[in-house]
């Protein structure tokens, strides 16, 4: 049984055209003991299922350490929006409901290059010179 | 969620973590995340709730050691 209904999927696909470039979706997870990780699994092959653009990497958390090291990955399951070298974009947990439609900005601002921000925000965040992790807690609802 | 993002694409030094508090029960308890969104800084600071782009970015910067480049006048008010 699919995750995404037939109407939704039909509008993602719909919204996924405006993609201008290629975005991988790195996903670590693992088969055994973590709540909702099939199912995240599941959703983002159905989500990738929906554009040409779209990529879909799945990793074995537990066999592929060196890969999660690389992509800073310290707790499954993860997903980091890709387009290039950049990967600063991460969601932990299943995308669901709210989360999903934030999960498809994400992917829409990467392919896309642009942020959306204003010019004089750009300025101030391009002039940080040090590293910053900005850790962003929600709910699906 | 938005902003945090926004900011990773603009700047690789940013990484934006948007983690489901359900499925992180250990994490979120250690962070007191009470109620959603809310924004840990480095592993410290912390924001409630959203915020216009200006200020999110403000009080991020806020927190940082004062630059040596750029962004005079950020962080002269507490």
């Amino acid at each position: 049984m699919s995750l995404l209904r037939e109407q939704d999927a039909i509008e993602v696909r719909e919204r996924l055209k405006a993609m201008t470039s290629p975005v991988r979706l790195v996903h670590f997870t693992q088969e055994l003991n973590l709540d909702y990780g099939r199912e995240t699994k599941q959703l983002l092959e159905e989500l990738s299922g929906l554009s040409d653009q779209l990529k879909l990497e799945v990793h074995n958390f537990l066999l592929e350490k060196d890969q999660a090291a690389e992509y800073g990955v310290a707790m499954v399951p993860a997903t980091v929006i890709c387009n290039g070298q950049a990967k600063g974009i991460r969601f932990y947990g299943m995308p669901a409901g709210y989360e999903f439609a934030n999960l498809l900005d994400a992917i829409l601002m990467v392919s896309q290059s642009d942020s959306g921000l204003s010019a004089e925000s750009r300025e101030k965040v391009a002039a940080i010179t040090q590293p910053i992790h900005l850790q962003v807690f929600v709910t699906p609802t | 969620m938005r902003l945090a993002q926004s900011f990773a694409l603009e700047n690789d030094l940013i990484q934006a973590d948007c983690i489901e508090a359900t499925e992180f029960p250990d994490l979120s308890s250690r962070f007191r995340v009470y109620a959603v969104p809310k924004t840990i800084i480095n592993g410290a600071a912390s924001i409630e709730g959203s915020l216009p782009e200006s200020f999110f970015l403000e009080e991020i910067l806020k927190t940082l050691p004062a630059q040596e480049t750029g962004s005079a006048g950020v962080g002269d008010t507490p």
